[in-house]
């Protein structure tokens, strides 16, 4: 199949490949990039793994084919090292026992930080409905419902640190 | 390049599912979100025009303004998941006409026209037949839906919406929609079945008396699994209760 050059922006960095066009985009940043942080599950946009940030808001990233990425900005979950939020939600996720085999983490986690930010005022009815697309097969979601919980918690009371509960 | 055979996309939210599947496997896609103003509200005195590129998360924020805008964010807000709403729009679901998608079962009641847009211009085809089928609408192969006109609603208009899922976000197993607004008789639509969205443009009867209007209106449908028969009945009973029936 004909490949085609795509210009897209990275983690902040502008990179150019050359790809099919119907290459999913998951693949591309795993396979192409080497950024293997992205997990693959179900691949038809069900389980959540995959999700990162294009543009701004998170997305599927296997149900985006690399031909409409071209001008993209996609942020994965090895883009969010530095983020303040991710970096309280890490701490709470851990505290809680919100992860055990770590597969659907890097989707949960960006999808917690949207919840975080875009929903200050929500509820644990909420914080379930608002993660229903990510699948965990490991921990009930209990641990992750009360990680998310409690970063919602810590920054209504104003502070910026998890503290241990 | 529509024209000649390649599969228009949107956000590909379905598409893309489709397409991982093997399920679709086009030659060609062309990606409709280069389209000028394909995305994007505006409002012109009694109609509001919704670019097919909108997607669902923009009109759960509320971009579509006035109560028909409420009415369309509490439908968005329960389609898929929120990462599919960021990219998955209104025009694309629309034109898939997945049966168990949301918007076939909802933009009907609604009134309105989709706006197509082809080789010879620019026509509009009534909500209540857009859809003529499984996967099948009333555009022709060369045109393209360029947007979704709705009529506002008074503030008053009463509405009820109903799906049926297991799970959060996963695909309806039933769904209805009645909307009650003054001046004009009230309207429902029945979908996620194994046909096109059946639409009733006076439910006046469904209102009056919501469970044995629904029992008739479902028997009418022909022969159908019993699990199925009770989903539609009560999507139908539920939609009407919360659209004001006794």
């Amino acid at each position: 199949m004909k490949r085609i050059a795509i210009a897209l922006t990275v983690n902040g960095k502008a990179v150019e490949v050359v790809a099919e066009p119907r290459e999913h985009l998951a693949d591309l940043l795993r396979g192409t990039l080497m950024l293997t942080g992205t997990h693959i599950g179900c691949e038809h946009g069900v389980c959540g793994a995959c999700t990162v940030e294009i543009d701004g808001v998170p997305q599927r990233s296997c149900i985006v084919h690399a031909g409409s990425c071209d001008g993209a900005s996609v942020r994965t979950i090895e883009g969010f090292a530095d983020d303040a939020v991710v970096a309280a939600l890490r701490e709470s996720f851990s505290r809680e026992h919100a992860l055990q085999c770590g597969y659907c983490t890097p989707g949960m986690l960006v999808v917690a930080r949207d919840i975080v930010l875009r929903l200050p005022d929500a509820d644990e009815a909420r914080v379930r409905e608002e993660l229903a697309g990510n699948l965990c097969r490991c921990t009930g979601y209990r641990g992750i419902v009360r990680a998310v919980l409690g970063v919602l918690a810590d920054r209504r009371a104003g502070s910026s640190r998890a503290e241990p509960r | 390049m529509v024209a000649g055979g390649a599969r228009p996309g949107a956000g590909t939210q379905s598409l893309g599912p489709l397409l991982n599947l093997r399920l679709a496997q086009p030659e060609t896609i062309a990606d409709l979100r280069h389209l000028p103003d394909y995305a994007g509200v505006t409002r012109a005195g009694d109609v509001v025009r919704i670019g097919a590129g909108t997607t669902h998360a923009a009109i759960e924020d509320g971009a579509v303004p006035g109560r028909v805008g409420e009415i369309m964010a509490t439908v968005a807000r329960r389609i898929a998941y929120r990462p599919v709403r960021n990219r998955g729009t209104i025009g694309g679901s629309l034109a898939h006409a997945d049966p168990a998608a949301d918007w076939i079962g909802v933009l009907p009641v609604l009134g309105g026209s989709a706006v197509a847009i082809g080789p010879r211009g620019e026509r509009r085809i009534p909500l209540a037949g857009f859809v003529t089928g499984i996967f099948e609408t009333a555009l022709a192969p060369d045109e393209l839906l360029r947007a979704i006109e709705v009529p506002v609603l008074p503030a008053e208009a009463r509405w009820g919406h109903w799906k049926f899922c297991r799970k959060v976000g996963e695909f309806s197993k039933a769904t209805a929609c009645v909307l009650a607004a003054p001046g004009t008789p009230p309207r429902a639509v029945l979908a996620a079945l194994d046909r096109p969205p059946l639409v009733i443009e006076d439910a006046g009867a469904l209102l009056a008396d919501p469970a044995d209007e629904a029992a008739r209106i479902v028997a009418g449908l022909g022969e159908m699994a019993p699990w199925r028969s009770a989903l539609a009945q009560a999507a139908l009973r539920h939609a009407a209760t919360a659209a004001g029936a006794p």
